[in-house]
């Protein structure tokens, strides 16, 4: 006999979205599921760049996503402030660039209602001594950086808290619908193939780059594209504000410092298969020259880790041109019965990090109208659990935190400063998770050595406390240390060449990881 | 411009080629003996990427790293550990501010000043125990650190009535305030040898190089005094002379520190810096050039010379061991040890006394095992702090060749520091 739940709401897609969703609609009282095929924020919403956007990257091009960034950004700072880096955010004209722009650029900000304020150049160059000298001008914007896992599993246990349940590693395999509506979904445990059905009054589609084929798996159909972004992150903040070029945003043209790193993004190309994503070596090489445009030296740099995300851009009719980055980044919500006659069943599709809160109170406010459900959205005066005290994440935190540990409680993760207590107390938080899971938790395995010191250690200590047996264990390690190393094949070269091979000694050398038992 | 944005950057970015291999940290004389410093990756490359470029650190364990740079040199992959380090501590000293007593610490030439007009007082009293409790309380100067004696007649007054022989080979001298305050007989001694091989020696007014304020994290003290220091030691008509450094510390700051961990970028340093030479490394090129007198009469002592940390942070091998070993009936003892523990000031204060004896321990013992007649170093700091722990007489090793040219003693050389 299937094990079966009822619900009010059925969110699908643990991303920002669908988590901005599950807090909203807990928050207004309705009974909700949260399920995602893999871990929550794991999709684009865990492979982006990190940046709170101040609204500016879009004022000329897109006003209205310009605007709705401008007040999310505000609305943010005030909610979920533990999660966010108070950066701030330059656009500087370099050589390179047309400074006619600038002026263009300012006036847009002021239409979108967001604060530029132009900065001496001298200035900025003492704030910024990787900056090229040659900037001609600069504006200060209240750019800031976000950390996406925190946000998500912020506002999951916010849900959580109103009630909701959260289903990570839930794939639906099914919609159910029943007459004009759906009614539900059967999902299915991606480690244990163990299925649940799940009724639901409403079921909402966030599945992001995916919402197309969870939206066909109830015969309608959402025209999701799917622009790669391939973003590189360098071992060290190379800048202490974001900054973007003050030109038509292109590929490589901003650096955001974010956590221990400085991520420099973006290209955007139309995929087919969200699934299939990968950064070429061509990618890589073109986005770190990109970045000597306005960091000279870049390339000398030291490349941590590249990746790719897709991002969810949404088209009424399917653009035939391989270029994705002239589609709105604005977001819609699709109700289908309006659309497909398909009742009880949103999708909100398109949207961006920055604005998951509005998208989500966008598409509860359109559930609530329809199960005639009168409730206010209260996502944009309740604060995140942890950020009640409203005080911004800051850089030097862990440093602190480090400091105060005893001795007792050694380092596990001597890059991201994770301790053995960090790491035991992530774990008995989340019975059944694997290493990656402990890695978003905890940026494990993020820093310069990707994983080659702390994955033997972290494994052996959750052997030890019985969270993983033997085998567990193991094939942990392997398959983390595979997935790391795919993420820094494209960038052998240098400082982490040599990294991998210490790393290569010390895993395949002394630990003989490749003949371990099974 | 100031603070060089360049000079800044490079030192900063060289934590990137940093792979963990924990080499340093092995091999850090801190490290080893206190919890209370996690080691120099820890501080350093690691700490260095949760530290904004400008603003405070968070960390305060940064502030037991003693700078004798070690840890710079055994890293096989260029990290420059301690220049992360130095700034690192300045900036945690910016956020704490600094005491009256690193203060004092911070300015040898000020103490210079104010003790020599009552040197025999002041010498009395730094062997007194209950003054130098109270010392201890008031200002937090350990009762045992080893501290100078202070000279009533300065080096500068005790050349300034000599007659310089005239010769085409000039050099400019730069003695630092330990000479002219502290050990006036190896400033004489030094330009004694000099001019023996021919030399004109000129020894222009100057000042404090700031390496005391540097390492007390007064950066902006300790700009103004080597930049300053760089203008006296090239006055006019000295263009392009070497120039001679007999204190090995004072040496390294206008070689190298005053660049990568202050970031000054100056052309007169540059040009000064590029010129100067530390004594034994001049000696030694001269002797490979063919021009150094070897005159020598014999010295019959056994010797333990220990290259301190300052030394080898110049890379410049060990000078002193080559032109040494040119003298009949020294026999010598290499002492390979990383540190004597004092680096500087940092054992002289109250928190840190222990842990710079115990870093020295291993060096004490050897000598100890040694039995030697002396104990020769070129650093002034180390040559208080292992007189005062093995109280063997510690010198600078031009003392040696000094007396192997026929020199008689100057002046107190062997005599041990003070303190008690």
């Amino acid at each position: 006999m299937m094990k079966a739940v009822e619900t009010d709401l059925l969110v699908i897609g643990g991303g920002a979205t669908g988590a901005g969703v599950a807090w909203d609609a807990a928050s207004r009282g309705l009974q909700v599921v949260l399920a995602d095929r893999g871990d929550l924020a794991t999709g684009t919403t865990g492979r982006f760049h990190g940046l709170l956007h101040s609204g500016a990257r879009y004022a000329v091009k897109d006003p209205r996503s310009a605007r709705e960034c401008a007040a999310e950004n505000r609305i943010l700072r005030a909610v979920a402030a533990d999660c966010i880096e108070d950066t701030g955010g330059l656009f500087v004209s370099t050589p390179a660039d047309d400074a006619a722009y600038a002026d263009g650029f300012v006036a847009a900000c002021q239409q979108a209602g967001v604060a530029a304020t132009e900065v001496p150049v001298t200035e900025v160059l003492r704030a910024e001594p990787h900056l090229c000298p040659g900037i001609t001008r600069a504006f200060a914007v209240p750019d800031a950086t976000i950390d996406a896992w925190k946000t998500v599993w912020a506002c999951a246990r916010a849900a959580a808290a109103h009630g909701a349940a959260i289903l990570p590693y839930q794939e639906v395999v099914r919609l159910m619908v029943e007459g004009d509506a759906v009614c539900g979904a059967v999902l299915r445990h991606a480690r244990s193939g163990e299925e649940i059905t799940v009724r639901a009054r409403y079921v909402v589609n966030a599945a992001g780059a995916w919402a197309g084929r969870v939206a066909r798996l109830a015969g309608c159909d959402v025209a999701v594209v799917a622009g790669k972004g391939v973003m590189v992150a360098m071992n060290h903040r190379l800048v202490n504000a974001v900054v973007n070029r003050c030109a038509m945003p292109g590929d490589g043209d901003i650096l955001v410092p974010v956590r221990t790193v400085s991520v420099i993004g973006t290209t955007d190309a139309r995929v087919e298969d969200p699934d299939r994503v990968q950064a070429s070596a061509d990618e890589v090489r073109a986005m770190l020259a990109a970045g000597e445009s306005f960091i000279p030296g870049f390339t000398q740099h030291r490349a941590l880790r590249v990746w790719a995300g897709v991002r969810p851009l949404f088209a009424a009719t399917s653009p035939t041109s391989a270029e994705t980055r002239d589609l709105s980044r604005g977001h819609t919500v699709i109700d289908h019965a309006a659309r497909e006659g398909v009742g009880r069943f949103i999708t909100i599709a398109g949207g961006k990090f920055t604005t998951f809160r509005l998208m989500a109170e966008e598409t509860v406010d359109a559930v609530c109208a329809d199960l005639g459900v009168r409730a206010e959205c209260r996502t944009a005066a309740e604060t995140l659990p942890d950020s009640e005290e409203r005080h911004y994440y800051w850089i030097g935190a862990r440093q602190a935190q480090a400091e105060a540990r005893p001795v007792d409680d050694p380092l596990v993760c001597e890059c991201e400063l994770v301790s053995r207590q960090d790491l035991l107390v992530a774990a008995a938080r989340r019975p059944g998770l694997d290493l990656d899971d402990l890695r978003r938790a905890l940026r494990l395995g993020m820093g310069p050595c990707q994983g080659g010191f702390c994955m033997a250690r972290a494994t052996g200590l959750l052997h030890e406390a019985g969270h993983l047996d033997r085998a567990a264990a193991n094939a942990a390690l392997r398959d983390f240390v595979e997935e790391r190393w795919r993420g820094i094949q494209a960038l052998a070269w240098g400082d982490q060449l040599r990294q991998m091979r210490l790393d290569a000694w010390i895993l395949l050398g002394v630990l003989d990881l490749e003949h371990l038992p099974e | 411009m100031t603070p060089g944005r360049l000079a800044l950057t490079a030192v900063g970015d060289s934590l990137d080629r940093c792979i963990k291999c924990t080499v340093c940290e092995s091999a850090c004389p801190v490290a080893a003996v206190t919890s209370l410093f996690p080691g120099p990756k820890t501080v350093g490359p690691q700490a260095e990427r949760f530290r904004q470029s400008q603003g405070s650190s968070p960390d305060r364990s940064v502030d037991y790293c003693s700078g004798c740079g070690v840890c710079t040199r055994v890293c096989p992959h260029g990290v420059r550990i301690a220049e992360i380090n130095a700034r690192a501590r300045a900036r945690w000293r910016g956020r704490t501010g600094v005491s009256l007593r690193d203060h004092l610490l911070a300015r040898p030439v000020l103490t210079g000043r104010l003790g020599r007009p009552v040197a025999p007082v002041f010498n009395w009293a730094l062997g007194q125990r209950p003054l130098r409790v109270a010392a201890e309380r008031l200002l937090g100067v350990h009762r045992a650190a080893p501290l100078p004696r202070v000279v009533g007649r300065t080096f500068r007054y005790r050349v300034s009535r000599r007659r310089p022989p005239r010769s085409p080979d000039r050099v400019v001298y730069f003695h630092g305030c330990s000479v002219d305050y502290f050990e006036p007989w190896v400033g004489q001694m030094t330009v004694a040898i000099l001019e023996h091989n021919g030399f004109a020696v000129d020894i222009p007014r100057q000042g404090c190089c700031g390496l005391p304020l540097q390492s007390t994290g007064l950066f902006e003290p300790a700009r103004r005094s080597v930049r300053r220091l760089a203008r006296s030691l090239s006055p006019a008509g000295t263009d392009g002379l070497p120039i001679i450094a007999s204190s090995t510390s004072c040496g390294l700051m206008v070689k190298r520190e005053a660049e990568e961990i202050l970031g000054v970028e100056d052309a007169r340093l540059r040009d000064v810096s590029r010129r100067t030479y530390d004594l034994f490394e001049f000696l030694a090129g001269l002797h490979r050039a063919g021009r150094l007198r070897t005159d020598f009469t014999p010295v019959p002592l056994t010797v333990a010379y220990y290259a301190p940390c300052q030394q080898r942070g110049q890379g410049i091998g060990e000078p002193a061991m080559d032109v040494l070993g040119l003298v009949p009936g020294l026999r010598i003892l290499e002492l390979d040890r990383s540190c004597c523990g004092i680096a500087g000031t940092y054992g002289l204060k109250r928190e840190k006394y222990a842990i710079a004896m115990a870093v020295g321990r291993p060096l004490f013992d050897d000598i100890a095992a040694a039995r030697p007649d002396l104990v020769a170093c070129d650093s002034e700091t180390c040559r208080w702090q292992i007189g005062r722990a093995t109280g063997l007489p510690t010198v600078h090793p031009l003392e040696l060749l000094y007396r192997a040219y026929g020199g008689a003693e100057p002046g107190s050389a062997a005599a041990g520091p003070g303190g008690q």
